[in-house]
């Protein structure tokens, strides 16, 4: 066999975000705690460059022996999870100084994990995509253990590290099967192998409800979802900020690559599945959410059943579910950020103020940001004309297109009880009387985006048509 | 010149925002400074457009802005500037400006009307100035229309501001009915008309004026199918429902009821909407769709007797009334009934020809009754007056030439223009025209007694007001005084200025479309024609004579005898209770429209509502709040159950796929 060097030029923006995370961790190294600014303001210009650098070679191309994939999805992805982090970063950064870990190393973690998250949407390869998932998922471990000291983030990086692992085990495990009976590990070459007709095959029907259950862990759907409220409540703010929103979009990538770009033919099978997966998470997450007390915990429960709606338009098995799903969780990460950026506005020193009850008379202290929340909240809960509600649109529509009425009917009842408890918060907010003075923390910048961010669910419409059209090329791409 | 088009609406429209967001820092000065500024403008450009027109036949058809698209439909708000909308134009932006001017007179001690200290009481002089001038903006919208959709705009527009001003007192128990009757009467007419445009829409598939008055005629001959084996000629269908939008609008029978209500707004806008331009609407509309209506001779006598009806019948109603401004109210709506004969007489220059001359003097009627209110200190009761011409010369004056333009005595502007009709229905020869002829020309006797009795019994006879109103009665200030001299000159002159040109000329060019069969004017004007001689042969007619004898009689009854009129009253008993009752229209209506869908509503609500679905939901919502509380309680904290749930996860996946 001959060993040919392969082309670099595809995988060059990891190529520079792995030096660039380097950069980072050194410089922080020898330039010591005066200058955490500087790896700030570092890893947002990496970052900002990475995206440049994408934007500049977007090609559709295969390298590393059909190992690494670029493509429009790909680069779109990318591109969402670099930006998704460097609103994390702003929306953190004076939360982070109050709690002495605006350190070095949240932002070199935070770059291996989005440099994880990239080889997972590139990965054409069951091996690559794991070496990803492990990346990203080692990353977050250690950045929720950042605050040592904190009893509930230990407790939630435990759990989240003992969980990921079987997990892991799981996914691997699924994958092995799958090497079984197809004789290889690239998607592309698995896809070829497996005809329509050899999906009876059992052990490829028990490999693929392995790696199903796997990426329902990731994505944290019933009933793989036990971890998803402890992490999201101990972790610190700044942390779930990041948990909650560009790890989704890997999430994604991964699902697309495997069920989409290696298991197609099996799509009879998974879409069963992810059917029972997407329903129980969207009934499950919306009742639950309901008792919460905890914001934080609140988001993670509403994540959930996200979660299931966005499994909606991946199981319609066509094309145009797929682009509604791809546009659905790029929102919905979007309305994550700005919902977390809240509760970060709201902390200070001394307390995390992520209690629902913490928003009570917001509107009486601080109507711009009692407006912010709200039409964070009404865009979650999908009502229109906000962008949430052209999202589940979208989703809902790929469904009924794929004559599934019931998945779909289900799901709308079920977003209506969403409704609820986000509506609830903007009632605490415009009819009720403050317990305490609310206070704003944060910075400039930080305010800006935030606001910029709710508004930009709503003003944000003349241009829906645009990035729905997006999704949809990219995925007509695909597959 | 399209800014020029554009500026006239959006001047008022701009007064009326600043007006009415900033009215209470811009104060009263600024609030009515700047409104007639918009509106003033808005008249000299109008006039500017119209010499445009007139002068140079400059004619303008064009979108000027796209609202929407939509289903491969181009909703765009454009203009069309011909003789016919330049007419309306400078009728309504001049009585608009008229009635701003006289406003600041009429509302000066507004606050007396409301509680005290009440926020609405405190900007009500500015709200109002906004109202009339967003009024001025919709009508103009309405009358510059090119298509359908900003018509309806329009016309609904006008409608809102007309409930808005009806119901300006909303303190008033009185005032809340009578807006909400002006509503939904409106609502049943606009019902029609939504109908006429979405036939339109459907098999012209366009819904400017141009295209579809292109297309119509191809279309003559096109029968549709509604209920039953019956079959419809397709435009006198769109006829029928566009009129019954100008039936609701314009107040015909049976669609009048809200107009005599509506007089409890203020008076400034009895003379600006519910006289001079808003209840116009319907007429403008149907001389508009000219080319539509002359091929419906079916559409024509349903106009021409509805018209009928109203004039006839709504005159005999102006003279049993004793408010001053029900009067003159039950009055316009004969007018209005004269002006839908005209247009079913396809005489459509005639009936826009009353309707500018109607405008004129019918502003300038109630304005001098707004003018006489004021005196009275808020009495509206003809009965509690008498001999004020000693104490308001000029509203008396001017009263009086109102009140001739109205009755039809030459040479005052309202008798060319009802003469012209008069005249056309004589020459028609369509189904109806014959009674059509009768009830104008008896009208023409009701009209001019009633207007004197209203003259009589308010400036004649001896004073019956209380010591108190009578030590105080005075002449209005200037603001309102000047705008009725203002309006008596055109209330003169209108009629022989312009009848040659309007009725005999090419006034209106292609703006006005009329079958040569249906045209009663083409004949006379071949011979030659003047003012003089139109004057000359018409005084000796019998609509002026019986006009004359309706005056006398007037004033046999209410001057030289006034115990006549008790005398008759009582003799016609059995009649007076008819008129008296509006014969019963209000009472039916309320009983069963009102009342029926009343009691609809509550059944529905108390039963279907409140026990079906509101039971319903409230169950469903505690369900599921006792579910959550329930199901929270999974999730224990305990890592090894989070692994267990996960692993009872995989194992019941993998038996699904096992075994099912």
């Amino acid at each position: 066999m001959e060993f040919q060097i392969p082309d670099f030029a595809p995988a060059y923006p990891e190529i520079f975000l792995l030096c660039m995370a380097g950069a980072v961790l050194l410089l922080d190294l020898f330039l010591g705690k005066r200058f955490r600014n500087l790896a700030y303001g570092l890893s947002i210009a990496s970052l900002l460059a990475t995206i440049a650098m994408i934007i500049g070679s977007s090609q559709q191309a295969t390298t590393f022996n059909g190992m690494f994939l670029r493509d429009l999805m790909g680069d779109i992805l990318k591109i969402a999870v670099m930006l998704f982090t460097i609103m994390v970063f702003i929306y953190s950064r004076i939360y982070q100084q109050d709690r002495h870990i605006f350190k070095g190393e949240y932002f070199v973690l935070a770059l291996t994990a989005v440099l994880g998250m990239m080889v997972m949407i590139s990965a054409g390869n069951m091996l690559l995509l794991y070496l990803g998932l492990e990346l990203l998922s080692l990353s977050l471990y250690s950045l929720i253990a950042m605050r040592r000291d904190s009893l509930h983030a230990t407790e939630a990086a435990m759990k989240y590290f003992i969980l990921g692992a079987l997990a892991s085990g799981i996914l691997l495990y699924g994958m092995s099967m799958i090497y079984v009976t197809t004789g290889t590990l690239d998607l592309a070459q698995i896809h070829a192998a497996i005809r329509t007709g050899d999906s009876a095959n059992l052990v490829l029907s028990l490999g693929l409800v392995f790696v199903v259950v796997a990426i329902g862990f990731k994505l944290g759907a019933v009933p793989f979802h036990m971890w998803v409220p402890d992490v999201y409540q101990g972790s610190p703010t700044s942390v779930t900020l990041f948990l909650g929103s560009a790890p989704k979009l890997a999430a994604f990538a991964m699902l697309m690559r495997l069920l989409v770009g290696g298991l197609e033919n099996m799509s009879g099978q998974w879409q069963q599945m992810l059917i029972i997966l997407a329903l129980f998470s969207i009934g499950f997450g919306n009742i639950v959410a309901i008792a919460q007390t905890n914001m934080k915990r609140m988001l993670a429960y509403s994540a959930i059943s996200h979660v299931g709606f966005f499994l909606l338009g991946v199981l319609s098995a066509t094309p145009d579910g797929y682009a509604a799903s791809m546009f659905y969780i790029l929102v919905y990460g979007f309305m994550t950020l700005g919902s977390f950026g809240m509760i970060l506005l709201l902390s200070n020193k001394d307390s995390e103020s992520d209690m629902i009850a913490n928003f009570k008379g917001m509107f009486s202290a601080h109507p711009l940001y009692a407006l912010v929340m709200t039409l964070l909240m009404v865009s979650m809960a999908g009502i229109p004309p906000l962008i949430g509600f052209n999202a589940k649109l979208a989703v809902i529509n790929a469904l009924v297109e794929s004559r599934l009425y019931w998945v779909a009917v289900v799901a709308v009842l079920f977003s209506v009880v969403g409704a609820f408890y986000y509506l609830r918060i903007v009632k605490f907010m415009y009819f009720d009387q403050p317990g305490e003075a609310i206070r704003l923390n944060g910075g400039m910048e930080m305010h800006t985006l935030l606001t910029i961010n709710a508004l930009a669910l709503i003003l944000g419409l003349p241009w829906i048509g645009w990035l729905i059209r997006i999704c949809n090329s990219a995925l007509a791409q695909l597959s | 010149m399209q800014a020029v088009y554009l500026a006239i609406p959006l001047l008022c429209l701009a007064a009326a925002a600043i007006a009415g967001l900033a009215g209470g820092r811009i104060g009263r000065a600024g609030a009515h400074g700047v409104t007639i500024f918009g509106v003033g403008a808005a008249f000299l450009l109008s006039f500017y457009v119209a010499l445009d027109v007139f002068r140079n036949g400059h004619l303008f058809n064009g979108p000027v802005y796209s609202w929407l698209s939509s289903g491969g439909y181009n909703f765009q708000v454009g203009f069309l500037i011909d003789q016919l909308t330049a007419t309306m134009m400078v009728v309504v932006t001049f009585v608009s400006l008229m009635v701003h001017i006289y406003t600041i007179g009429y509302m000066a001690d507004d606050e007396h009307n409301w509680p005290k200290d009440s926020l609405a009481g405190k900007n009500s002089y500015q709200r109002f100035f906004s109202y009339i001038s967003l009024f001025t903006f919709s009508m103009l919208m309405l009358v510059m229309s090119n298509n359908f959709i900003q018509l309806f705009f329009g016309w609904e527009a006008v409608g809102l501001v007309s409930y808005l001003l009806i119901g300006f007192w909303f303190n008033r128990e009185s005032a809340i009915f009578a807006n909400m009757k002006a509503f939904l009467v409106n609502r049943v007419g606009d019902f029609g008309f939504l109908l006429g445009i979405a036939a339109i829409f459907a098999w012209f598939g366009t819904l400017d004026y141009d295209a579809v008055f292109g297309i119509a005629p191809s279309l003559a001959s096109q029968q549709i199918h509604i209920a039953g084996s019956t079959h419809w000629s397709l435009i006198t269908f769109i006829c029928i429902a566009l009129f019954v939008g100008a039936m609701g609008k314009s107040a015909q029978v049976p669609l009048h009821v809200w107009l005599p209500d509506s007089m409890e707004g203020p008076t400034p806008i009895s003379a600006l909407i519910h006289a001079a331009t808003m209840v116009t609407a319907g007429i403008f509309m149907v001389a508009r769709m000219s080319p539509l209506y002359e091929m419906s001779e079916t559409a024509l006598s349903l106009i021409i007797i509805i018209g009928a009806i109203t004039a006839l019948f709504m005159g005999l109603l102006g003279i049993i009334q004793y408010d001053i401004k029900r009067v003159i109210a039950y009055s316009t709506l004969s007018q209005l009934g004269y002006m839908t004969v005209g247009l079913g007489a396809s005489a459509y220059n005639a009936s826009i020809f009353h309707l500018g001359t109607h405008a004129f003097f019918k502003a300038l009627l109630f304005l001098g009754a707004g003018s006489v209110i004021i005196a009275m200190h808020h009495a509206q009761d003809m009965r509690r007056m008498g001999g004020l011409r000693r104490f308001m010369p000029i509203t008396y004056f001017t009263m009086i030439i109102g009140s001739l333009a109205l009755s039809g005595i030459p040479p005052f502007a309202g008798f060319f223009s009802k003469d012209a009709i008069i005249e056309a229905v004589h020459h028609s020869h369509i189904t109806g025209s014959g009674f059509a002829y009768f009830s104008v020309v008896i009208g023409a006797f009701i009209t001019a007694f009633y207007s004197f009795r209203l003259i009589f019994m308010t400036f004649h006879g001896k004073p019956r007001m209380d010591e108190h109103t009578r030590k105080h009665l005075k002449e209005s200030p200037a603001v309102v005084i000047v705008p009725l001299l203002l309006l008596a000159i055109p209330s003169v002159m209108a009629g022989w200025q312009f009848i040659e040109p309007m009725l005999y000329g090419d006034f209106f060019g292609d703006a006005i479309r009329i079958l040569p069969r249906h045209n009663a004017f083409a004949e006379a004007g071949e011979h030659g024609f003047s003012a003089w001689h139109f004057m000359k042969h018409g005084a000796f007619q019998p609509p002026v004579l019986l006009a004359l004898i309706g005056m006398v009689s007037a004033y046999i009854f209410y001057v030289a005898r006034p115990d006549l009129a008790g005398e008759w009253r009582a003799k016609l008993a059995p009649a007076v209770r008819v008129l008296e009752n509006n014969y019963y229209f209000d009472k039916v209506y309320q009983a069963v429209f009102a009342g029926g869908a009343l009691r609809l509503g509550s059944c529905l609500w108390k039963s279907a509502d409140v026990k079906m679905i509101d039971g319903f939901i409230n169950g469903l919502a505690r369900a599921v709040g006792w579910v959550s509380g329930k199901v929270r309680l999974v999730q224990s904290g305990y890592l090894y159950h989070y692994a267990f749930v996960m692993i009872i996860g995989l194992f019941l996946m993998i038996s699904w796929f096992l075994y099912l």
